[in-house]
């Protein structure tokens, strides 16, 4: 018993390297998927302090909208007019300006009058925020599933006998991509400095001219676009559809491990998470039957924040009296 | 003001629930069929055409017919979103206005039905779905699951991938992986497997995947190492197509990959595209549109208007699935009609209608499904119906289903002890005495 | 006019602390409670049993237990699902294994046996605060279903993993399975509900209570003071599971009668219970039933209201459920973020007044 626990796995590892390397490059590929999704979450907390459940349907809406802008579907009817159908660039610049819209209304119908509320009560706005959004994207999109084609290359190659895939390459080439995008536009940008002066004192940005209710649209669409990446990603796999809203809960060990205000954080939590759960799952999984991922997800986060509280990349909690 | 407005809402608003709630007066003169679907949620693709496919039959009996031995039907959908709670609402609210039978249309609702069924005396029909051990008709008398079920499903799998290997004895040393859906609904082919593996030698590894299996990546890896000859999957939603996907991606080979009869549908296979070419799936109907009843549906119903879903979707194969589903309700009412010799039949009398169902090729052929399906005969004590399998594969390039193996009998033999024991056992639990089905 | 406390004078402490100290409160509890015992069972119909009103005294329980560790202790958990499904587990699990055992003792059991799981995922409380804790204890969320989930011992090794519960009686009447009588069923957990609420509500006034809540406003001043944060806290987890714990039995043995682990889900029980006590109120027994009600009636009163109502087909007026749900709760918390229970007793104040506001 204690050595198929403690023995027979480390074992198995060092017998199969090839297999071993495999399932490390799978969790690493699985952790840019979340760190994804965790990003938006980041730049939402960070900036207003609110943890936004909406996150998860924020992506399957915008997935949800560049599909629809694709495929030349209208709105409510739900017919399909291919002369509406958009090129790939063109749907993704609508989708962008549809977001950002949404993060005008979000702005205006609830963030300006729940100003100065405890964080709990802004965090269930957010979910009744999901909820409104997904009838909204029900109703307008319909709910089947839905084929979404950027172009994303599929298949495989091996190198000296590790399978990788080439979408996990794309992927991660994306949130690269991505990450350096937002590090550029947040230390370069006259906006991107307001943005981490609000971040780092509400009142102080307040009091030296910065528009709060404007760098909340600002980075409500900022996040509504890595909602958009990460649609367009987790998208791809499954098919545009309600399931896609889900991936928030995939997010959540990544965002505490990784801390809710780092963005560095919410990578490397997302990389830590994707190779710890892979690696339990395929080593430890079948002791106990499988499917223990979920769960040790959030263990190995919490085992984690056991030694720091405030998460890996976290600001350190200072408590006065 | 603002809160006397508020107030007087609420208030508004409780009375209309209670006139609400309370107006279930039965229109007498039609028959009334409800309909739990799932049109939204996770699961919703799925529940869609099928719901679809259940509303547009009786729409098609109504126009074609003037509905069931000249009764109309009445059709009721409540929106479950494939949760059992709302479910429990949705039938509470729909049995007081007098429902003839009750398709609960998730494996976690029909549980929760199956004690109430007996008490209410409603028939709960749970086709290929649900509780399989209520196919003992002498346990459970109001409840059917015809026309085969998970465990003969499992059965019939060995079998067909026996058949490919050349004999269920060249079953043996062969390794065969079953990925399931972490729920009720998945683990119900594990023990048949468990047991089949024991008797013919197959490595058999069971892999879970927890709702909603967006992220599959370690079965996948799993699957990498143990390099399984066949894999079997009983999946539902969007775990079909990402495992669909998964398993094109790593360059698993497709036709040795068979999904369980709601994991086999056009909408698994979409987001895989080519990839999915030759994915083989266990059905109990066949495909694809083309049969009588269908250019009737397109002339009888959508020409009119009155189709629930678009044309273009009439002859999926969860389409099919919920017309299959409703006729056999209809069949059953019309059984009890010509048996009790009343036009309007009640719960108790439908029950005896499904138990008497008795249906060849020559009746399919009259309801313009000719080879659709195989033969059915539900008796007393087996509530199965003995239906028959058969396997189909995807063809990527025509976007079809397409069979790909006979008609042939899952393993009853094996299946059927199961079925009683697990039966016999529920009777203890719940102190119910096995009816006498000799007479 | 109606609710004027004026002229009630307390003359001792006794009577300054009691439950409810203002005679009105008092007649209007016992007003409540008489029509809940006497006139409920005579007029609801079986829909309004079994949708209605069960569901929504074992979920305004579960509240209790939340409103207790979250609104009076300041511990935000998301495991409520987890918990009610130990509840659920461990009452399915005594009255098999001990068929002899009567039912209420089944229940008691299992509020206590999720008392001692409570505990021990309290502990990482001790250091983690806020959303972390909140994320947190979804992972004794997550696992405690998977571990129901996975062992067949927790549920009979039946094959689809789904639990049933037996036929149980009390005083001679059948209160569980689908055999009892509504009424019978609603009875008995309107009794349980009823007893444990008065009971919350004594707790939270006494010190229990008075230390969460200086626990809960802030921590450390509260250790200062010479609170023992392990203590307080790991308490406030106890007696907050075993509330969720009786929830989650009555759940399965007089609601539904059959459960697999999918009901106990975050976004069936959690998250659904964690509504209830923000919008009902924090730190309020009473809000935790208006929060229920909310919760428990609103999605069937707009399903009824669109589709019997206004005709709608089924599935658009689940749509527009979702949007006019959510657009109520963002509604409710910009107009009152304290919750249901802070509106009721600004009408309390009014009341005093009316209907001669000057």
């Amino acid at each position: 018993m204690l050595y198929s626990i403690f023995i027979a796995p480390f074992v198995d590892m060092a017998s199969y390297p090839a297999f071993f390397v495999e399932v490390l490059l799978g969790g690493l590929m699985s952790g840019v998927m979340y760190s994804l999704v965790a990003l938006g979450f980041v730049l939402i907390f960070k900036a207003s302090g609110v943890f936004n459940y909406a996150q998860g349907v924020m992506a399957l809406f915008a997935a949800l909208t560049l599909v629809g802008l694709m495929t030349g579907t209208m709105p409510f009817f739900l017919t399909t007019v291919p002369g509406f159908a958009m090129p790939v660039w063109l749907a993704i610049i609508a989708t962008i300006i549809v977001l950002i819209a949404f993060a005008y209304i979000v702005e205006f119908a609830v963030l300006r009058r729940l100003v100065n509320q405890e964080p709990i009560i802004l965090f269930m706005a957010t979910i009744g925020l999901a909820f409104v959004l997904e009838g909204v994207g029900d109703t307008m999109w319909g709910s089947n599933v839905k084929v979404l084609d950027v172009g994303i290359p599929t298949g495989f190659f091996e190198i000296s006998g590790v399978q990788i895939q080439k979408f996990d390459l794309f992927a991660a080439g994306t949130a690269a991509i991505l990450v350096a995008v937002l590090a550029v536009f947040f230390q370069k940008t006259k906006i991107g400095r307001a943005l981490r002066a609000v971040a780092d004192d509400h009142q102080a940005a307040l009091s030296v001219g910065i528009p709060l209710k404007t760098i909340w649209v600002i980075v409500w669409s900022v996040s509504g676009l890595v909602a958009l990446v990460a649609g367009i990603m987790w998208g791809a796999k499954s098919g545009v559809q309600f399931s896609l809203s889900l991936i928030a809960l995939k997010a959540l060990p990544v965002l505490i491990l990784g801390g809710f205000t780092s963005v560095p954080g919410a990578i490397v939590g997302g990389l830590i998470i994707g190779v710890g759960e892979k690696v339990a799952e395929v080593y430890w999984g079948p002791l106990v039957n499988g499917a223990i991922e979920n769960w040790f997800a959030y263990m190995l986060a919490l085992v984690f924040l056991l030694f720091r509280p405030q998460g890996l990349f976290g600001e350190k909690i200072i408590e006065r009296i | 003001m603002h809160l006397r407005s508020l107030t007087i809402g609420a208030l508004s608003a409780i009375v209309a629930t209670g006139a609400i709630a309370t107006s279930t007066a039965m229109a007498a003169d039609t028959l009334f069929v409800p309909s739990l679907v799932y049109r939204t949620g996770a699961y919703s693709p799925n529940g869609i055409p099928f719901a679809n496919g259940y509303k547009d039959y009786f729409t098609l009996l109504n126009n074609r017919d003037g509905g069931i031995g000249g009764v109309k039907v009445e059709v009721e959908e409540c929106e479950t979103g494939y949760r059992t709670n709302v479910g429990v609402e949705c039938y509470e609210k729909l049995k007081g206005k007098g429902a003839l039978a009750v398709a609960p249309n998730s494996t976690g609702i029909t549980y929760q039905l199956i004690p109430k069924s007996a008490v209410d005396k409603i028939p709960i029909f749970s086709m290929g779905y649900g509780r399989t051990s209520a196919a003992d008709g002498r346990i459970f008398p109001y409840v059917f699951n015809f026309p085969t079920t998970y465990w003969s499903q499992a059965s019939a799998v060995i079998k067909y991938i026996g058949a490919q290997e050349g004999g269920l004895d060249k079953l043996a040393g062969k390794k065969i992986a079953h990925i399931y859906h972490n729920s009720a609904y998945g683990k119900e082919a594990n023990p048949t497997l468990e047991l089949l593996a024991k008797k013919h030698g197959y490595n058999l590894t069971l892999l879970a995947v927890d709702h909603p299996g967006q992220e599959q990546k370690s079965t996948w890896l799993q699957i990498r190492r143990l390099k399984p000859d066949w894999i079997f999957m009983s999946g539902w939603g969007v775990m079909n197509q990402v495992a669909v996907k998964e398993a094109a991606g790593i360059g698993f080979q497709m036709d040795r990959f068979i999904g369980n009869w709601w994991s086999g549908t056009e909408t698994d296979v979409a987001p895989a595209g080519a990839g999915a070419n030759g994915y083989t799936a266990t059905t109990f109907h066949a495909p694809g549109g083309g049969k009588k009843v269908h250019e009737d549906m397109i002339k009888h119903v959508y020409d009119k208007g009155d189709g629930a879903g678009e044309a273009g979707r009439v002859g999926e194969v969860l389409y099919n699935r919920g017309m299959l589903n409703a006729i056999f309700i209809s069949e059953a009412i019309s059984n009890a009609q010509k048996h009790f010799k009343v036009k309007n039949v009640t719960g108790e009398q439908v029950r005896w209608g499904f138990e008497n169902i008795d249906m060849n090729q020559d009746r399919w052929a009259e309801l313009g499904l000719a080879d659709f399906i195989g033969n059915i005969k539900v008796t007393c004590e087996d509530h199965e119906g003995g239906g028959q399998v058969r396997v189909q594969k995807w063809d990527a390039a025509a976007k079809q289903w397409k069979f790909s193996s006979d008609w042939f009998t899952p393993m009853r033999d094996v299946v059927r002890p199961l079925v009683e024991a697990d039966a016999a056992k529920y009777a203890e639990e719940n102190k119910i005495t096995p009816r006498d089905c000799s007479s | 006019m109606l609710y004027r406390e004026t002229g009630q004078f307390k003359t001792s402490y006794a009577a300054d602390q009691a439950l409810f100290p203002i005679a009105q409160d008092r007649i209007g509890v016992l007003l409540v409670l008489a029509f809940a015992f006497f006139v409920i069972p005579f007029i609801a119909s079986e829909y309004w049993f079994q949708v209605i009103l069960i569901p929504f005294l074992v979920f305004a329980l579960a509240a209790i237990g939340l409103n207790i560790l979250t609104g009076y202790c300041g511990q935000v958990s998301l495991g409520t699902g987890g918990f009610m499904a130990v509840g659920a587990y461990a009452s399915y699990k005594l009255a098999t294994g001990f068929p002899d055992m009567p039912l209420l003792l089944v229940i008691l059991f299992s509020g206590g046996i999720t008392a001692a799981v409570g505990i021990f995922f309290g502990l990482p409380s001790l250091r983690i605060k806020g959303f972390y804790l909140a994320v947190a204890t979804l992972a004794s969320q997550f696992f405690l279903l998977w571990m129901f989930n996975k062992f067949g011992w927790f549920v009979n090794y039946s094959p689809s993993g789904s639990i049933a519960f037996p036929p149980k009686e009390v005083f001679g009447v059948l209160v569980t399975s689908a055999n009892a009588e509504p009424v019978s069923r609603y009875l008995i957990t309107l009794c349980i509900v009823v007893v444990l609420a008065l009971a919350a509500k004594n707790l939270v006034r006494g010190p229990m209570g008075r230390t969460w809540m200086a626990i809960r406003d802030m921590d450390i001043a509260a250790e200062i003071i010479g609170i023992k944060p392990l203590q307080t806290k790991l308490l406030a987890f106890a007696v907050s599971s075993f509330y969720v714990g009786v929830a989650g039995a009555m759940f399965l043995c007089f609601w539904l009668g059959t459960a697999e682990t999918e009901a106990f889900d975050i976004l069936n029980i959690s998250f659904p219970v964690l509504f209830m006590i923000i919008i009902g109120g924090l730190g309020s027994i009473l809000g935790s039933f208006l929060g229920s009600a909310f919760v428990v009636l609103m999605p069937i009163l707009l399903t009824n209201v669109f589709v019997a109502g206004l005709g709608m087909q089924a599935v658009t007026a689940k749509h527009i459920e979702f949007i006019v749900f959510g657009a109520m709760i963002i509604f409710f918390l910009i107009v009152e973020p304290h919750g249901l229970a802070r509106l009721w007793q600004i009408v309390k104040e009014k009341l005093r007044l009316w209907p001669f506001p000057y």
